[in-house]
């Protein structure tokens, strides 16, 4: 997967970033280090504020890094201004040249690249036909519609065919419905043209959906990097764990000699590092209904919502929280709202967060 | 009756319309009388009209004023567009350095003249048209630079920073984004200083020399000898054409493309 010999699309290393002037300072990134496979689709995830769009900004040379480095395939473009940067940026509100028409937006750049007049009108009807905008090439942006403008703005961020392609929350704007078919065609986009893909948002499902590595980002430092499957069933983070998707938060004790305590009698054959308090989650899909008294705890049925597919219970747990499961339809008819149930929390399902 | 309208809001707007007007109507109606006296009707006529393209000393006057309004707000606009440019971020007295350019709004026009005049006088300028065009620079700047400003500050800076990603240096940004963006704006500004520095009686009054009179100055001095219909004509074109042009930057400033 790695190869020493090929440098990584981008490179970040220990870069730090804070805005303002003495007690003034805001600090934005952290130390932050990080390595971007090529052809990868990459997605920095995390509430607005976390330091995900100045990061990208960095990239782009918007903004200069109060320390660190930061490197596309192997050259170190730190100081160097936007237009010396072989990457290219699609921005949130799209930034398409009122004055210019669809085509001469797509030709903005290769012109600025020196281009001869014929390979330019190449370039841009190519550009245009892999987003399928081919026939609104005279308009001018003020007369699309919001998704219309979206694919624009990737055909004139694709066509100069730059290193690393940055999305900066692109699909915010668009409804629902156009976001699902706009995620799917990003996906097919990054395949054909065969570009590194550095997304950003805030959308868990987004990033789940589209990357091959997805980073969670909290407070300008990143706690948790990998795959979309990994980031979903171990996270590592309590921060990771509650951003992303639906999970049971329990607080417990780990015990010296093994296991965490979860109440009277309640124990999971789990081992920490360190006695002492500790968070575990467990996804609703992961915890199973048993008998009375045989499973892990004991639990009140609540409220149950059918969901098509399985059941989603939401359980009151001994100490007075509440737990949600999610119960497939093969797994026996659902308890009855009220009545009391054993609850199994699979050793293998729980992970043990950190803070 | 609409409950959200306040009573005789017409009565009064037509009142207010008709305080404001009549007296331009008056003199419209009477450029178009034939009478020698400018005051009694007699039938309508473009005579007037006719009398004043005929007239040398009102073309030159007509003259004197176009090159005049056309340098100073050529000028004005260069100048308030590069004033524009580098108060848009935020630094050490940029308020002050606002308040200084939008100082002609609300100084003394008699007072900056006559301070034009003895400075020009001390300095041993000569008086006339450079003299003029000069000092109407100066107070057509804010005029030129408050459309040129709020287009400015409508512009999002972020087409600026995707000309630069999409390999524009700063130079080639200015040319192909932020110039054409703004340019409706530098229109707008350049008509206003246009019309501003056009009906400007003050200013010319005091630093025009021999034989650099202006159309306003003219008017001034020939109503002197009693008010003849060829001024009512004259006032008239003048009025048309001020109102022609800012109406059209008017349009310009609110084209969004």
């Amino acid at each position: 997967m790695t190869d020493a010999s090929v440098p990584p699309a981008v490179s970040i290393r220990n870069v730090s970033k804070s805005f303002g002037k003495g007690i003034y300072t805001v600090p934005v990134l952290d130390d932050v280090s990080l390595n971007i496979d090529r052809r990868e689709f990459f997605t920095l995830l995390g509430p607005s504020g976390c330091g995900k769009t100045t990061l990208l900004r960095l990239i782009a040379g918007f903004e200069t890094a109060n320390a660190g480095t930061i490197a596309i395939e192997g050259q170190d473009v730190t100081a160097a201004p936007p237009f010396h940067r072989p990457v290219n940026t699609v921005f949130q509100s799209y930034a398409l040249f009122p004055h210019l028409t669809v085509e001469q937006n797509v030709a903005f750049a290769l012109v600025e690249q020196g281009l001869a007049r014929e390979a330019i009108r190449t370039r841009v009807g190519e550009a245009l036909e892999m987003v399928r905008m081919g026939a609104f090439a005279r308009r001018r942006p003020a007369e699309l519609s919001g998704g219309q403008q979206q694919r624009v703005a990737l055909a004139r961020a694709l066509a100069p065919r730059p290193r690393v392609l940055l999305l900066d929350e692109p699909l915010s704007a668009l409804d629902l419905k156009l976001r699902k078919e706009m995620q799917l065609e990003l996906k097919q986009l990054q395949a054909e043209a065969g570009i590194t893909f550095l997304f950003v948002t805030h959308d868990q499902e987004e990033a789940l959906t589209l990357s091959d590595r997805v980073a969670v980002m909290q407070a300008g430092k990143i706690l948790q990097m990998g795959p979309p499957r990994e980031i979903y069933e171990r996270p590592t983070h309590r921060f990771v764990a509650d951003f992303i998707g639906d999970i049971n938060l329990l607080e417990g004790e780990a015990l010296p000699g093994g296991g965490v305590r979860l109440g009277p009698g309640a124990v999971v054959p789990l081992t920490c590092a360190t006695p002492g308090k500790v968070t575990i989650a467990i996804r609703p899909e992961r915890a199973r209904l048993a008998t009375v008294g045989e499973g892990t705890l004991d639990a009140t049925v609540i409220h149950s919502a059918y969901l098509g597919t399985a059941m989603l219970h939401k359980l009151g747990l001994p100490d007075g929280s509440t737990f949600l499961l999610r119960q497939s339809e093969s797994s026996g008819p659902p308890p009855e709202t009220g009545s009391r149930v054993g609850l199994t929390l699979p050793g293998e399902a729980i992970r043990v967060l950190l803070q | 009756m609409n409950p959200r309208r306040f009573p005789f809001t017409r009565e009064i707007s037509l009142a207010v319309m008709a305080y404001l007007y009549v007296p331009v109507v008056v003199l419209i109606a009477y450029s178009f009388n034939a009478n020698r006296t400018a005051t009694i009707w007699t039938h309508a006529s473009v005579s007037w009209y006719g009398r004043i393209l005929e007239n040398p000393s009102i073309q030159a006057a007509a003259w004197n004023s176009l090159v005049l309004a056309v340098c100073a707000a050529t000028a004005a606009t260069l100048l308030a567009l590069l004033a524009a440019l580098s108060t848009r971020r935020d630094f050490l007295g940029r308020g002050a350095a606002e308040t200084v350019l939008n100082m002609p709004l609300i100084l003394p026009e008699i007072v900056v003249a006559v301070a034009t005049l003895l400075l020009f006088v001390a300095l041993g300028v000569h008086l006339g048209l450079t003299a003029m065009m000069a000092a109407h620079t100066a107070f057509c700047i804010p005029f030129a630079y408050l459309p040129i400003r709020a287009r400015l500050d409508g512009m999002s800076g972020t087409y600026e920073e995707a000309a630069q990603d999409l390999y524009a240096s700063r130079f080639r940004t200015f040319r192909r984004v932020t110039m054409p963006m703004l340019w409706p704006g530098v229109m707008a500004g350049f008509t206003l200083a246009f019309v501003t520095s056009l009906d400007d009686f003050l200013t010319s009054f005091f630093l025009s020399g021999p034989g650099t009179t202006t159309l306003p100055v003219y008017i001034f001095s020939a109503i002197r000898s009693g008010i003849s219909p060829e001024i009512n004509a004259i006032s008239a074109v003048m009025l048309v054409v001020s109102v022609l042009l800012v109406a059209l930057s008017f349009f310009l400033g609110r084209l969004r493309r």
